[in-house]
């Protein structure tokens, strides 16, 4: 089926947009549809890596635009608004959507344009909201996508008859593939050229059960031949979502996943390690001696040096993560333990934000936005801090490479990815508790419900995923380069001032201000077994949980005498016991979020209330269960 | 005679006769995700654990829903 030539409407009609005012204000195209119709890999194809990703002002709603060239030469600005399934909006995602198409929202021009997504195997419920849209007399192109998946089960559709029927331009496409791409451009360049051909606004509230009436009929007039809808889709749910295979099959994916992350990294991890031991030698043998020296090698290179090389790990988590959101799987793993969450007063959709924590709580905790009851979502928030989050990993394979020995237990498991499997575990119990607990006490309420749309399977596509990972990895090494550099900067200044007295006989931080606030906070820490050092290092991972590695790179590389040279990994070895290494362990686990999560919290529960208590009750079970573990195994290895 | 969809065995296909009493968002949000009157559903899965949630096709979609809201849709 090819429509394109059946809906272009007037071909020859010059329709480039007067070049000297194109840049100034070019026209903003919003991107629209249901949270599964392939609104996201359309924006990417259409855009590339040409994103910006930025915030709605006083929301924590991302906003995701991208330059677009048109055919003629002129750019438009494409917005890829939140997903919703109508104008009544149940979050603040689809609130910003609403607002944005109705001109009302703050920071955002009325969109020129629609460029409506809907998925051709779902085509009633699509269009359900396409008709919605339709009301508010913007003009606007639907991209009728997955036809590919739609010919596969057979679905024949009459794409003139629908476009007839809707009275807007619909163009066959298949996003992932980059198929009628061109076809679309011809067609938003039309609607932009002429944006006066859109029919008055008509009262813009419709009764819901009409519209899908209405919605139903004119998909099943469209509709030549009904194929078997996802065929191939219920196969794979057969065993999915069977009841002994399914929770198999996904703890078996989430091992595979904890597992590669810790082994396909290494090697790039050493690359990297060795590009930043390059670095510090050709510091080294290029700056005098003196203060910059320092600040460059022991300072930034040590500290941010220290971060960076976990990169390739948080790569691949999100890479994993992607994958499985694109596949469709993330709702099937939802479906499966949506009866455990709410066993502890969550549900289903809780499993997606706590996922995404792994990879960070803070696209973790607004991802809880989805989330209609307000006290399932304020429970979610308080326990996302739980689920380990990538900036912990350095924290975690620092102690693990000292402490637990690489032992091959049995095939390709080892000790070490087998200790971070559990540590991951406890976290998850522990996250399991505090819900449980939570919402028998603070956040009490009604029994929340778990209602989602499946999408069918497709494989996910490389694009997505890529453009996904650089987002994400340009964002940590932003990070890497702003929040932890300076923060990095900042400890050095407090870990090397005041210097020591002349013929000092104890090493050069025991006088300096960091060694002072670490003297003053050891007494609080050391009934769980922690040094000065760790006591000196928590402080800076506040303010982000992987610069507590690099807090303690700087501490032990001043530390240092220039005959002890070795890496972290023998400083920590030669300086802590193994109960003390397990009570570290033990408080990342639990440990209170650093200042971002905090923030973040903030904004999203609107008072200090909320992240305050977080604080509170991470920072007590962080601190009980890092004095059970410490005590534990003292006993454990005394008495052995 | 009133059955419900979360009683439908699985496999066998129904149709929607109507809704017992629901708020008003969560029979609007049921319209949104394809449930309405006259739509064939089928039951494809139960979960694990207990067999709640369910995975039901309605028209040419899948939507995942809990037993107790199940219940509170008719089928004929």
């Amino acid at each position: 089926m090819n429509s394109e030539t059946r809906i272009r409407a007037a071909p020859d009609a010059p329709v480039a947009l007067p070049p000297m005012i194109a840049p100034m204000i070019a026209p903003m195209i919003a991107v629209v549809g249901y949270p599964n119709a392939g609104k996201t890999s359309l924006f990417n194809a259409l855009t590339g890596t040409r994103q910006k990703v930025g915030n709605y002002p006083g929301v924590t709603v991302e906003r995701k635009a991208g330059r677009y060239t048109l055919p003629s030469g002129g750019s438009v600005e494409l917005v890829d608004l939140p997903g919703c399934y109508s104008l009544t909006p149940r979050s603040p995602d689809e609130a910003v959507t609403r607002d944005t198409l109705l001109g009302r929202q703050d920071g955002e021009r009325t969109p020129t344009a629609l460029l409506i997504v809907a998925d051709a195997t779902n085509l009633p419920s699509h269009l359900r909201f396409a008709l919605e849209l339709k009301r508010l007399g913007i003009p606007a192109v639907m991209a009728l996508n997955r036809v590919d998946m739609a010919a596969r089960d057979g679905l024949l559709l009459d794409v003139p008859a629908l476009s007839a029927a809707l009275g807007i331009p619909v163009i066959e496409t298949v996003a992932v593939r980059r198929r009628g791409l061109e076809a679309l451009a011809k067609a938003l360049e039309q609607v932009v050229a002429n944006p006066h051909t859109a029919a008055a606004a008509t009262d813009p509230s419709a009764d819901p059960r009409a519209l899908s009436r209405e919605a139903r009929a004119l998909a099943k007039s469209a509709t030549l031949a009904e194929g078997e809808s996802r065929k191939t889709s219920r196969t794979l749910d057969r065993i999915a979502l069977h009841p002994v295979v399914g929770p198999l099959l996904l703890a078996g994916i989430l091992f595979f996943m904890f597992q590669a992350v810790f082994t396909w990294a290494e090697a790039p991890m050493g690359w990297i390690e060795s590009g930043i031991a390059w670095l510090q030698s050709l510091a080294d043998a290029s700056l005098p001696e003196g203060f910059l020296k320092s600040l460059a090698i022991d300072g930034i290179l040590a500290g941010v040096g220290s971060v960076i090389v976990f990169l390739p790990q948080i790569l691949i988590l999100f890479a994993f993560i992607l994958l499985l959101e694109g596949s469709g799987y993330m709702v099937r793993a939802a479906f499966l333990v949506d009866k455990l969450m709410a066993r502890v007063g969550l549900n289903g959709g809780a499993f997606i934000p706590l996922l995404s924590s792994f990879a960070c709580a803070i696209p973790g905790i607004m991802a809880t936005r989805t989330i209609a009851d307000p006290k399932d979502r304020l429970t979610t928030i308080l326990i996302a801090p739980l689920m380990t989050c990538s900036a912990r990993l350095p924290v975690y394979a620092v102690i693990i490479a000292a402490f637990i020995p690489a032992t091959r237990i049995w095939g390709p498991i080892r000790l070490q990815g087998l200790v971070l499997f559990c540590l991951y575990a406890c976290g998850i119990l522990g996250a399991m508790a505090a819900a449980w607990v939570l919402r028998r006490t603070v956040t009490k309420g009604p029994a929340p419900t778990f209602l989602m749309e499946m999408p069918a399977w497709q494989w996910p596509s490389l694009r997505d995923t890529g453009v996904g990972l650089w987002l994400r990895a340009s964002a940590f090494l932003k990070r890497a380069g702003s929040i932890i550099l300076g923060v990095t900067i900042a400890l050095w200044v407090l870990a090397s001032y005041p210097k020591p007295p002349e013929g000092a006989t104890a090493p050069a931080i025991d006088y300096s201000i960091a060694g002072q606030i670490g003297t003053a906070l050891e007494p609080i820490f050391r009934p769980i077994g922690f040094n000065r050092e760790i006591s000196i290092a928590l402080i800076p991972g506040m303010a982000a949980r992987e610069v507590a590695v690099s807090a303690l790179g700087t501490v032990y590389s001043l530390q240092a005498t220039p005959d002890d040279p070795g890496g972290l990994v023998d400083r920590l070895r030669s300086s802590w016991s193994l109960p003390t290494a397990l009570a570290f362990l033990a408080w990342f686990v639990f440990a209170p979020q650093c200042l971002s999560t905090l923030a973040v919290a903030r904004r999203e529960t609107n008072s200090w209330r909320w992240p305050a208590f977080m604080f509170s009750y991470l920072f007590a079970m962080a601190y009980v269960f890092a004095g059970l573990t410490y005590w534990t195994a003292r006993a454990l290895l005394s008495g052995g | 005679m009133a059955n419900t969809l979360d009683s439908l065995p699985t496999g066998v296909p129904a149709s929607i006769s109507g809704f017992s009493t629901l708020a008003p968002d969560v029979l609007q949000r049921l319209l949104e995700l394809g449930f309405d009157e006259g739509v064939r559903v089928e039951k494809l899965h139960a979960a694990p654990f207990g067999g709640d949630p369910l995975a039901v096709k309605v028209g040419s979609t899948t939507v995942a829903l809990r037993r107790a809201l199940a219940s509170a849709i008719l089928i004929a």
